[in-house]
């Protein structure tokens, strides 16, 4: 079964419209998680497919409790310890999931890096920004402290951080949490990945440093024509940064289409509930239209389709029968009535 | 080890309301042990195979014997009847320390929780400097002022333990008294003191009872210390402390046993009354 | 900082008010105890007037408190010597013990929490053997290594501090281990507990999701963080280890402070006895602010002010 959808999105991934160019640099294929919590085993992620390509960006979109930061912590091998997964996640060719000891070092130190949610937590409070941003340097890769120092300090400067000799010296409680954002990408760019994961860079900051700093990782991947797997709950903001958007609900990939296309023509109707949902500038309209009923987590979403008993579009074969992602129009996407729906589904 | 071991346990906050429900052999065996412990003392003039004090010169120094368990001492005295009224004293003292302490400790900790302010500023302020003090350097001053004996020492360590109770438990109450139910009872036109007596303290219980029963260790510890140093019960009073020092003569005459036995009594109710902490700890926290 | 540091000097200054107003307010009439019960009321007239016991209590207070600023505590009525040279004749044995305690903590507490942290295996051990510490009181672990190691083995001294370094060290061996014994345990586990806590902090993540070598996450990330905890602990475990020296010098009959201090106490001494309970409470004082002067040296956060 797993196999017909790989099959399937690797097709879609040659012929589809540019600009997806064909090898992926990272490839996840029906990628499977459980988490042990009090002694059981409980799913959080049972059917994710996604490939990112190089120099591509891909948005994971999904509500809270949809999988979409745990599919991150897969990709970058830290899922929480007694985790059971299933699937498969290649990255440049390397299977992931199971690397060990050296190997997987060798890994999480050449190919990719993470930017996580609250900076103020993931940089160590007692250091130095200059211990922060040089560790990777000079600890991975060797380079000596004065290089490593004057690299930091220039790339401080790219990040919009001016003084970067005296920041080096500073800890992190002296700055602001946008400010802890940009060092944390400066980071992140000085150990030059070639994929980076952007885990909700920007929920934790205020809303007026979101936009600047998010328009900065986008610049500064661009610039570099660095893959980017950007994760977020925002559906619009991932359609305009990302090349392509995938939508996650209940532990499963619901669809993924180029953003451009996402916006007017969903495939799926979770997707389209989403776009329902959100509050328009453009458009007036005197209600937003809620999704009934409330999110699943993968493990208590219904035997069928996930959605089964949320959407408005469900038929009793929906409900009966688990649904598989599949290729339809450039995009891929998980709905026995997606052909049926096709076209119905823009936002009202 | 003596003196100073603070007496926190932390508890996370809200671990007042979610108890866990299921068996646990090692609180249940604690249960047990603290239970024969308090038995063993009531009953001890039923119990003892003989007469505590009774000594028999000829008979000093015996082994094991069916009619001495744990043998004699060097004064010929019962080491198992000397061990079982010994836990008259050395329990009662703690026992003293700790409902003293924590009747203290709660008061101060609900007053301050529930003013705030400046009462609360100047009562952290003097059980900060009653945190300078060990309870056992405490206790000899007190000895040094009013005399040997269990009174002295047993007021002393009331008041330096005092600190410990009153700084967890205020935490506890400040966490407490922020929940919105506090205010709903306020907003009927309930007392301040109603409030705290059928609500506030009911739902502190699992945290006093965790204080309570590390602080009694602690104060067993350092009561039995005193003893032991002379500055507490004073001989031929039967107390396990006491019993410790009056056998450590014989140890040399390769006689360790009156010494062993009180100071394995001593240890066995330390470890009983800190498991059981640990255990209400694990049983509220989860 | 500053006001912390006011804030220890009035503790200091209270510490002082309380133990030398506890033993003027004690019952009894002192010029009894040090004429004995057999003087005359002449003899005791005098003595009362060389003590100064009739002024009034802030008077004295004031003559004792700047005399032990000056070094000058008084004289012990059973020695009939002066209190500060009585401590500093006893002082060299008391530290010698506590410093051999504290690397014994050291070693043994700090070392085995690391391991239990970063090792779940020894680290359920680690915890049941410490728990079972903890209960061990100084002077029942004391009888317990008399009995072994002194007695049966007699590897080790019985009693008595030994002269030069070496010898002293020897003795001082079973004394320290008894002392230090519930302290290990006791740092053990918060030493366990604070690691644990570190090494499941987010930045411990990042620092692996660089690719960043296990020792050095553990080193730069993990053990310095807990470090800061762990002083707090130490501090408390040097004021623990200087009033258990009160109880094992007694044990090993050692010739200290402690030993002094029982004794003192027992025969109504009380200029030493204050003389003693300042010392110990200017030490816990002077450790309290010690472990301050080292978290602000080790946490970047309690050295600056937040900025917005």
């Amino acid at each position: 079964m797993h196999g017909a959808a790989t099959a399937g999105h690797r097709e879609d991934g040659v012929t589809g419209p540019a600009p997806t160019p064909p090898a992926a640099l990272l490839s996840i294929r029906a990628l499977r998680v459980d988490l042990r919590a009090e002694g059981e085993l409980r799913r959080v992620i049972h059917d994710v497919t996604l490939d990112v390509a190089e120099g591509e960006s891909v948005g994971l979109v999904g509500e809270s409790g949809s999988g979409k930061s745990m599919t991150a912590r897969a990709v970058a091998r830290l899922l929480p310890e007694g985790a059971v997964t299933g699937g498969e996640i290649v990255f440049d060719g390397e299977p992931v999931l199971t690397l060990r000891g050296a190997a997987l070092r060798r890994f999480r130190r050449g190919g990719i890096a993470t930017i996580f949610q609250d900076p103020a937590a993931h940089i160590n409070p007692v250091r130095t920004i200059g211990d922060h941003l040089t560790e990777g340097l000079r600890l991975v890769r060797g380079v000596d402290a004065r290089e490593a120092e004057r690299r930091a300090a220039a790339m401080l400067g790219e990040v919009g951080i001016a003084g970067g000799e005296r920041r080096l010296r500073q800890h992190p409680h002296e700055l602001s949490g946008g400010m802890l954002q940009r060092v944390m990408i400066a980071s992140v760019l000085l150990d030059e990945p070639r994929l980076i994961l952007a885990d909700e860079p920007t929920t934790a900051l205020d809303v007026t440093t979101q936009s600047e700093v998010m328009a900065l990782l986008s610049e500064l991947s661009r610039e570099r024509r660095l893959a980017m797997l950007y994760i977020t709950h925002d559906l619009e903001l991932a359609a305009g940064v990302c090349d392509r958007t995938a939508v996650m609900y209940a532990g499963a990939v619901m669809e993924v289409q180029r953003s451009a296309a996402l916006n007017d023509g969903p495939l799926n109707p979770y997707t389209a509930a989403l776009l329902a949902a959100r509050p328009r500038v453009d458009a007036r309209s005197d209600r937003l239209e809620a999704i009934a009923g409330r999110p699943r987590s993968a493990f208590e979403a219904p035997e069928g389709c996930v959605f089964a008993d949320r959407c408005p579009h469900v038929e009793d074969a929906c409900v009966a029968e688990r649904q598989e992602l599949r290729p339809l129009a450039g995009g891929l996407v998980r709905c026995r009535r997606a052909e049926e729906l096709r076209g119905r589904l823009g936002h009202a | 080890m003596s003196g100073a071991l603070p007496i926190e346990r932390v508890i996370p906050p809200g671990a007042a309301r979610r108890r866990l429900r299921g068996r646990d052999p090692l609180l249940a065996g604690c249960v047990v042990v603290i239970a024969a412990l308090v038995l063993m003392a009531l009953l001890a003039p039923l119990i003892a195979p003989h007469d505590p004090d009774a000594s028999d010169i000829l008979a000093a120094n015996e082994g094991s014997s069916l009619s001495h368990p744990l043998g004699t001492d060097s004064v010929g005295r019962d080491i198992l009847s000397r061990i079982i009224h010994g836990a008259r004293l050395s329990l009662l003292g703690p026992a003293l320390v700790v409902v003293a302490a924590t009747v203290g400790g709660v008061a101060v900790a609900l007053v301050t929780a529930w003013r705030g302010g400046r009462v609360d500023t100047v009562a952290s302020r003097v059980l900060d400097i009653l945190f300078a003090f060990p309870g056992l350097i405490f206790a000899i001053l007190a000895v040094a002022m009013f005399g040997t004996g269990l009174v002295a020492p047993v007021i002393a360590l009331s008041i330096a333990y005092l600190p410990y109770i009153a700084r967890v438990i205020r935490s506890a109450a400040i966490r407490e008294r922020a929940l919105p139910y506090v205010e709903a009872c306020q907003v009927a036109g309930m007392s301040p003191l109603r409030i705290c007596w059928r609500h506030l303290l009911p739902n502190l219980l699992p945290y006093v009872a965790v204080q309570a029963a590390v602080s009694f260790g602690y104060a067993l510890v350092d009561l039995s210390a005193l003893s032991y140093l002379g500055l507490g019960v004073q001989p031929p009073s039967a107390e396990w402390g006491r019993m410790v020092a009056d056998g450590q003569a014989a140890i040399l005459n390769g006689n360790p046993e009156a010494s062993l036995y009180a100071g394995m009594a001593i240890v066995v109710t330390v470890l009983a009354f800190n498991l059981l902490a640990d255990r209400l700890v694990r049983r509220t926290a989860q | 900082m500053l006001t912390r540091l006011a804030g220890l000097l009035l503790t200091l200054l209270v510490a002082s008010v309380v133990i030398y107003g506890a033993l003027y307010l004690a019952p009894g009439d002192p010029s009894t105890l040090l004429a004995g019960n057999k003087a005359t009321p002449r003899t005791l007239e005098s003595i009362r007037e060389q003590w100064h016991l009739d002024d009034p209590f802030y008077e004295r207070y004031w003559a004792w408190l700047s005399g032990a600023v000056r070094g000058d505590l008084g004289e012990s009525f059973t020695y009939k010597q002066s209190v500060g040279s009585l401590i500093s004749d006893r002082i060299g044995t008391t530290t010698l013990l506590i410093a051999y305690a504290f690397a014994l903590v050291l070693v043994g507490g700090v070392l085995l929490g690391i391991v239990g942290a970063l090792r779940p295996r020894a680290g359920a051990g680690i915890t049941a053997v410490s728990s079972v510490g903890i209960a061990v009181p100084s002077y029942v672990a004391a009888i317990v290594l008399i009995t072994v190691f002194a007695v049966e083995l007699g590897w080790f001294p019985v009693f008595g501090d030994g002269t030069g370094f070496l010898d002293r060290l020897w003795h001082l061996t079973l004394p320290a281990i008894a002392l230090a014994l519930a302290w290990n345990a006791y740092v053990a586990q918060l030493t366990k507990a604070a690691v644990h806590e570190e090494s499941l902090r987010d930045h411990v993540a990042t620092a692996r999701s660089r690719g960043v070598a296990e020792g050095a996450i553990v080193r730069r990330h993990i053990v310095r963080n807990a470090l800061i905890p762990i002083t707090t602990v130490l501090g408390i475990t040097i004021a623990g280890l200087v009033a258990g020296t009160v109880v094992i010098e007694q044990s090993f009959n050692l010739n200290g402070i402690g030993s002094l201090l029982v004794q003192a106490t027992s025969s109504k001494d009380f200029a030493l006895v204050q003389g003693i309970s300042l010392l110990l409470v200017t030490i816990f004082v002077v450790v309290n602010v010690g472990v301050d002067l080292l978290n602000a040296a080790l946490d970047p956060r309690l050295r600056t002010e937040r900025r917005p």
